[in-house]
């Protein structure tokens, strides 16, 4: 059946239209022509203004209200808006030449450039549908931008189909997965990468067999929502050119990063959403799930003094948290803040977060400086965040993945008590520095190892394990190489005097700060990395590597490297040669993890034998069996594997000592059930290959009643 | 260059449409239009011959896609002949695994469909 309702009725320089229909906010295909829709509140004009593709002018401004003609010509009045919605049919467009902007007018009172205001409308700017699902104006990476140019980003067209081939999300249980937290740009931009397109979507799935063969099945991709490289970039006094690299800034919500897509130097917007999908449909074929680190809490607009791209020309009350003189509450850290918990703005991060799980197949949502996202207009925390609640509940989101950094900038930390409704896990931000400390022999914390160690119970009463997401390093702070080679940071190329990134790194350089030749230091360092790896894959939870760190990846001793386009963020894949015994310890233990559902539970251990096998599901040793220290530097566990996934799988036994004292210790073994013998799988004070055998392969202990656990290290028997 | 495609049916019941110019939103029905007389005439194989094909827009990609909905999955689409860019673009985008690329200079292979 023909629609009835894809005729115009109105005519505007020579444009047929027709009243839109509001919904879904944005610019979409519709028979015959493109529908467009935007919300504003408090705008009082607003206009469509078309360009063809990259011309500075625009070919046309056709107005939401005033005088038109009918098809037959008979002048006409008309108003194209329902409610604050700004609607409209235009027909007869070439879709894939075509940008647009709207150009909106209301309430402003003189707002200027740099003094607060609670209204930003300017008519003398074009400015970004905020529900734009393609941006133009960086298509290509690192191509200096003509500021000259009034209109920097602007919206396109995309078309939404795909051959998916029959793929979907793959719904991997949050407590088999191991995240790895990568880069687009950097996993393979660096010319060692050896494959075409480098640092691209279509590279990253060149790479696909290496993330395999690590045993990676869930990918975690710093932004990738359109963001602006050169916001903010300048030359350090090294002549750097230094960008907006890691992205943590959104120009839009709904738009991939074209910048990261090889085909974006065709300007067809619906190649980079294709070349995406691609890759998202390989990584699922290959059981490789994508979540995607998402910016919801501020915008690229900055405060008072920032650019007017989108949201402040849209409806600047609606969107941003102000102060009641309209300064920009900055709880972010990055000059504003989104009112996430206005109902419009809550429909735009739930409208965009379905949008990728539906349109792009996207598994799952990390959400950057998440905190903010539970505070209402004027920044108070909430004790029921209704944005919260309601990704909790989406029936399109039923399914993903929701991940919390459970903190902001403006000292809300909420790690163990993020609003959670059975759904959200968080980035354990007290799991890393434990495990740090730990690591670096600071006194008396077995005891709050042995809770990291378990999926942190004493925060995640109730929720179980998978809230919580383990990791020692992410993209923030040093790498794993550098938290064993840096007392301090050193972040001197960034340009600030070395007074950003983090200063409580609870790091240890072993001895020697940076690059040593001395070959006691460069042996601890080799074995703390091994420690923390075999820590982090034998922890319940959920386990996160940053990318780089199973080949020993270095930012020499640089914490914060968002502006650093060059080899201090990019994967070296040299280091895969000459690091190739880490990255073969690190794949062993993930793919030992994967091995073995014990390490991987459910729920959490209950500390006592619920299955009749004689041991507990869990239990706690130290040099003696049975008999733990709580204070102390030395923490061993025993998994009882008839207790696998709550005594629903039989697995075996695994036992684990940690010692990091700087001595040997032996280590009294616990009795293994009659006509089963203990393996060593890791020990981390031997050198490779003995440091990790091949699971299943791992040779028979030959004193089965003690193991000598060395200096700083790790031991792992598997008993069967 | 203006688009142009046209068919030609072997007796064989083996489609050929030679595509020039630039395939883009505007030319793609174009396109659209020879595949489905090729459809209609239940071709048994599809061969597009894009050696004059100068350039390929996401529009020209889908007809692709269409090609394959539109004859059934057991009828295979063969690209000859596209020059680097446009097989690039295939592959880049995933389409490259609906269709079989088919180097030019790989005469047996041509001369085979």
């Amino acid at each position: 059946m023909q629609r009835i309702d894809v005729y115009p009725t109105h005519v505007y320089q020579g444009f047929k239209l027709r009243p839109g229909r509001p919904f879904p906010f944005g610019a979409h295909l519709v028979p015959g022509g493109i529908n467009f829709s935007v919300f504003s509140r408090h705008a009082n004009y607003c206009c469509l203004v078309l360009f063809e593709k990259g011309a500075r002018e625009p070919f046309v401004e056709i107005p939401f209200r005033g005088a038109f003609l009918k098809t037959d010509g008979e002048p006409t009045w008309g108003e194209f808006r329902i409610g604050n919605v700004f609607t409209i049919t235009v027909f007869d467009l070439d879709h894939e030449n075509l940008e647009y902007g709207y150009r909106m007018d209301g309430p402003s009172h003189g707002a200027q450039q740099g003094r607060p205001a609670i209204h930003r409308f300017d008519r003398s700017k074009v400015i970004l549908d905020p529900y734009a699902r393609a941006i133009a104006g960086r298509d290509v990476w690192g191509q200096k931008p003509d500021w000259t140019d009034p209109f920097q980003y602007r919206g396109r067209i995309v078309h939404d189909d795909f051959d998916w081939n029959g793929d979907r999300p793959l719904e991997i249980p949050l407590e088999d997965l191991v995240v790895y937290e990568m880069h687009v740009r950097g996993f393979t931009h660096h010319a060692s990468s050896g494959v075409k397109n480098p640092g691209t979507f279509a590279a990253m799935r060149a790479k696909i067999p290496y993330l395999k063969e690590l045993g990676i099945n869930c990918v975690e991709l710093m932004p990738i929502f359109e963001f602006d490289e050169f916001e903010n970039s300048r030359l350090n006094d090294r002549g750097e050119m230094l960008l907006n690299y890691w992205g943590y800034s959104s120009v839009g919500f709904f738009a991939p990063k074209a910048g990261f897509a090889s085909t974006a130097r065709m300007h067809d917007a619906t190649m980079v959403a294709d070349e995406l999908k691609t890759t998202v449909r390989e990584l699922h074929q290959n059981g490789i799930e994508v979540i995607l680190d998402v910016v919801f809490n501020h915008t690229a607009e900055g405060n008072e003094y920032g650019p007017c791209i989108s949201y402040k020309g849209t409806d600047n009350a609606t969107y941003y948290m102000l102060t009641p003189e309209g300064y920009y509450l900055n709880f972010s850290g990055t000059g504003n803040t989104l009112n996430c918990n206005n109902p419009i703005v809550r429909d735009l991060v739930l409208n965009a977060l379905r949008y990728w799980a539906s349109e792009y197949h996207i598994d799952g949502f990390r959400f950057d400086l998440a905190a903010i996202l539970g505070r209402d207009a004027l920044g108070y925390p909430l004790a029921n965040p209704p944005l919260l609640e309601t990704l909790a509940y989406d029936p399109i989101l039923g399914k993903c993945k929701l991940i919390a950094e459970a903190w902001d900038a403006g000292g809300l930390y909420q790690v163990g008590s993020f609003p959670a409704y059975g759904r959200w896990a968080e980035w354990n931000g007290r799991y890393r520095d434990t495990v740090r400390r730990f690591l670096k022999d600071d006194c008396g914390l077995s005891g709050a190892m042995a809770a990291g160690l378990m999926g942190s119970p004493d925060l995640y009463s109730g929720r179980g394990p998978t809230a919580s997401i383990n990791f020692i390093t992410c993209h923030d702070g040093f790498t794993l190489a550098d938290m064993v080679s840096y007392n301090w940071k050193h972040n001197e190329s960034n340009g600030e005097n070395n007074n950003d990134g983090a200063n409580d790194n609870n790091s240890w350089n072993c001895g020697v700060e940076g690059p040593s030749d001395d070959s006691g230091v460069n042996a601890l360092r080799r074995r703390q990395i091994r420690n923390a790896l075999a820590m982090l894959l034998v922890s319940q939870g959920v386990p996160m590597i940053l990318m780089g760190d199973e080949i020993g990846r270095t930012q020499q001793g640089n914490n914060n490297t968002y502006c650093h386009d060059n080899e201090l963020n990019w994967f070296d894949w040299r280091l895969l040669h000459s690091n190739a015994d880490l990255f073969r310890f690190t794949r062993n233990c993930i793919h030992f993890r994967h091995a073995h559902p014990v390490l991987r539970g459910r729920e959490h251990m209950r500390n006592r034998d619920y299955v009749g096998s004689g041991y507990p599901d869990l239990s706690w040793h130290g040099t003696s069996s049975w008999k733990p220290d709580w204070n102390g530097n030395v923490v061993a566990f025993l998994l009882c594997g008839r207790h696998a996934r709550a005594g629903s799988v039989r697995d075996d036994f695994v036992y684990v000592a940690m010692n990091m004292h700087w001595e040997a210790l032996p280590f009294e073994l616990p009795v293994l059930p009659a006509g089963m013998l203990w393996h060593v799988f890791v020990n981390t004070s031997v050198p490779s290959p003995n440091d990790a055998h091949d699971p299943g392969q791992e040779p028979l202990l030959a004193n089965q009643r003690s193991f000598l656990t060395g200096a700083r290290s790790v031991a792992i028997l598997v008993g069967r | 260059m203006a688009f142009d495609a046209s068919l030609e049916m072997t007796s064989a019941g083996i489609a050929k449409i030679v595509l020039s110019g630039e395939l883009d939103a505007a030319s793609a029905p174009r396109f659209r239009e020879e595949v489905e007389r090729a459809a209609e005439q239940h071709a048994k194989r599809l061969v597009l011959l894009m050696g004059d094909l100068e350039f390929m827009a996401s529009a020209g990609l889908r007809v692709l896609i269409f090609a394959k909905q539109k004859m059934g999955r057991d009828v295979d689409v063969y690209i000859v002949g596209a020059r680097e860019p446009i097989v690039e673009t295939i592959r880049m985008t995933g389409f490259h695994h609906s269709v079989v690329l088919v180097d030019a200079n790989n005469a047996d292979t041509v001369e085979s469909l």
